[in-house]
């Protein structure tokens, strides 16, 4: 009898206990303690189980983890945490490679070699370090080291299509464990590594709410991957946990974009469009003063602000709940409409709008807030642009059509707030902003609601 | 191995029914708390050091490493984040 897999299931049962109680803000902090003692049960069962472990490289690995988890968890800005998530990811997707690489030489050419272990190995090597350099091309582009935009050269699909040939043949002649099992090896590590580069460099900023969630689920299936390798319950059920959530994320985001997960893979949306300057010099602007603005808003009883990437970059979340205090203490009603791909991650405003205090019950999904919009006076955009664009609703030749998007022009008036008039990242103007409802006002966000605010308290 | 493809399977439907139940709201601290789950593979990076001073020990090593980062980092910012969460 094994009492060491009791211990392994009780952990899994306190992870879905844990993410039971993500269902609901007040419940989530205890949710995520549960979770948490749920991976202490699991460490310490393993430490104290198995014989023939090397205590002394298990505690300094634990300790370098702790220092490098702990800064980045302790340092990162609200705004950095899609990079983040990112190369989180990235670590764990690694760490089930390297456990079933480890397993590997361990087993190679020992009768402990089977066509399962090297099977299992094989995927398990492939998932993990494919989550490991396509999460570290996310975190790259997340942080600006290499370009948002897609990267994409001559012959790419078929290239992907060679090396993913590659990949499956080599894990097939793994299974099989005859001829050169070191070279075998190498050419799937290589291959899954190439792999993981390629198929996210084409991948545009405005889609990386997609790829996170996607490699987020790569790195559960990674874990359970690795859990066939050691037949152990506790990773297959964990992994498993973490490769649907990243999948109902995945699909999320797809759906909030109107596009499939194959699109969103292969389709590179976000490149220069030609004609996007022609469409600027059609669209009639209004461009206001802070000081009109504040009179706009003086007059108007609801509000609805509508933040965007825009607002994260500005750090202006602190500023924008401010001026929405402001005009809540002069008694109008204020709401913020978010929009599922927002940002750069799933529920990236929503953690941004906590950290400024912005109370959760006044942040309204897309479902929510849009019949709002009917009796609404003033929508005020931060920041964002793809997510308010009406040709999502009418212009079948636009690269968003079909896309859920917030009905901002139904409001009385929409103020929109952006630093200059280039385009957003699918890289398409926007006709809202030439609307006879639409009032641009130009600058920083953060700069511009400091004004407001001022200029409001000077009326 | 039927076992444990039968824990796999019944893991991920159970996952599919827990986390719809998220709201949007909750996406990121989701995902970061699923990332410090998905360090369980340390569990796995742990077992791996019992090779004895071979490759994979030192495999096994570097493993604990990044799912320590994983653990550590992935919870310690989800309780950072959720303590924002508050009502009026």
């Amino acid at each position: 009898m094994e009492y060491k897999n009791l211990f392994y299931v009780l952990a899994g049962v306190l992870f879905i206990l844990g993410l039971k109680r993500m269902s609901h803000p007040k419940t989530a902090r205890s949710g995520n303690t549960v979770s948490s003692i749920g991976m202490l049960i699991a460490i310490v069962v393993t430490l104290a189980y198995f014989g023939n472990l090397d205590f002394r490289l298990i505690a300094v690995g634990m300790i370098i983890g702790t220092i490098i988890g702990g800064l980045f968890a302790v340092k990162v800005q609200m705004t950095g945490m899609p990079q983040m998530v990112a190369i989180f990811n990235g670590f764990g997707g690694g760490a089930s490679a390297l456990v079933a690489a480890a397993e590997f030489f361990t087993k190679v050419g020992t009768p402990s070699q089977t066509h399962y272990l090297m099977g299992t190995v094989g995927i398990s090597i492939f998932v993990g370090t494919l989550t490991f350099t396509g999460s570290f091309i996310a975190f790259a582009k997340l942080q600006g080291i290499i370009s948002g935009k897609p990267i994409t050269f001559p012959g790419q699909q078929v290239f992907n299509g060679i090396i993913a040939l590659v990949m499956l043949a080599s894990v097939v002649a793994l299974t099989l464990g005859t001829g050169n099992m070191m070279l075998i090896i190498t050419v799937v590590i290589l291959s899954s590594a190439v792999l993981g580069i390629t198929l996210t460099i084409p991948i545009g900023g405005a889609d990386m709410p997609v790829v996170i969630s996607l490699l987020n689920s790569y790195s559960g299936i990674a874990a359970a991957a690795a859990g066939f390798v050691l037949l152990n319950q506790g990773l297959i059920i964990s992994g498993a946990l973490v490769g649907a959530s990243g999948l109902i994320l995945t699909k999320i985001m797809c759906k909030g974009m109107n596009r499939s997960l194959v699109n969103v893979i292969f389709g590179a949306v976000g490149g220069e469009v030609e004609g996007a300057a022609a469409a600027t010099q059609k669209l009639n602007i209004k461009s206001y003063s802070t000081e009109e603005a504040a009179m706009i808003f003086d007059a108007a009883e609801k509000i609805i602000i509508v933040p965007g990437y825009g607002l994260a970059v500005a750090q202006a979340q602190h500023a924008a709940r401010e001026v929405a205090d402001f005009l809540m203490e002069k008694g109008k009603t204020v709401l913020y409409a978010i929009h599922p791909v927002a940002g750069r991650m799933p529920g990236h405003m929503n953690v941004l709008l906590a950290e400024a205090n912005v109370p959760y019950e006044l942040l309204k999904d897309l479902d929510e807030i849009n019949p709002e919009f009917e009796d609404c006076d003033v929508a005020l955009v931060l920041g964002a642009n793809d997510v308010v664009n009406p040709a999502a609703r009418h212009d079948k030749s636009s690269p968003i059509y079909g896309m859920p998007i917030l009905n901002v022009d139904k409001s009385r008036t929409v103020i929109i707030n952006k630093r200059t008039m280039n385009p957003g990242f699918a890289g398409i103007q926007n006709e809202l902003f030439g609307y006879d409802n639409s009032i641009m006002v130009f600058g920083d966000a953060k700069v511009m609601l400091t004004q407001l605010l001022a200029d409001l308290k000077e009326l | 191995m039927i076992d444990v493809i039968t824990i796999f399977i019944l893991a991920m439907f159970i996952g599919f029914e827990v986390i719809t139940k998220v709201p949007p709201t909750l996406h990121t601290p989701l995902m970061s708390g699923s990332n410090a789950i998905s360090g369980i593979s340390i569990v796995g990076a742990i077992i791996a050091t019992q090779a004895g001073g071979s490759v994979g020990t030192w495999l096994g090593m570097i493993a604990v490493i990044f799912g320590t980062i994983n653990v550590v980092g992935g919870y310690l910012v989800t309780d950072r984040m959720l303590k924002m969460f508050k009502r009026k």
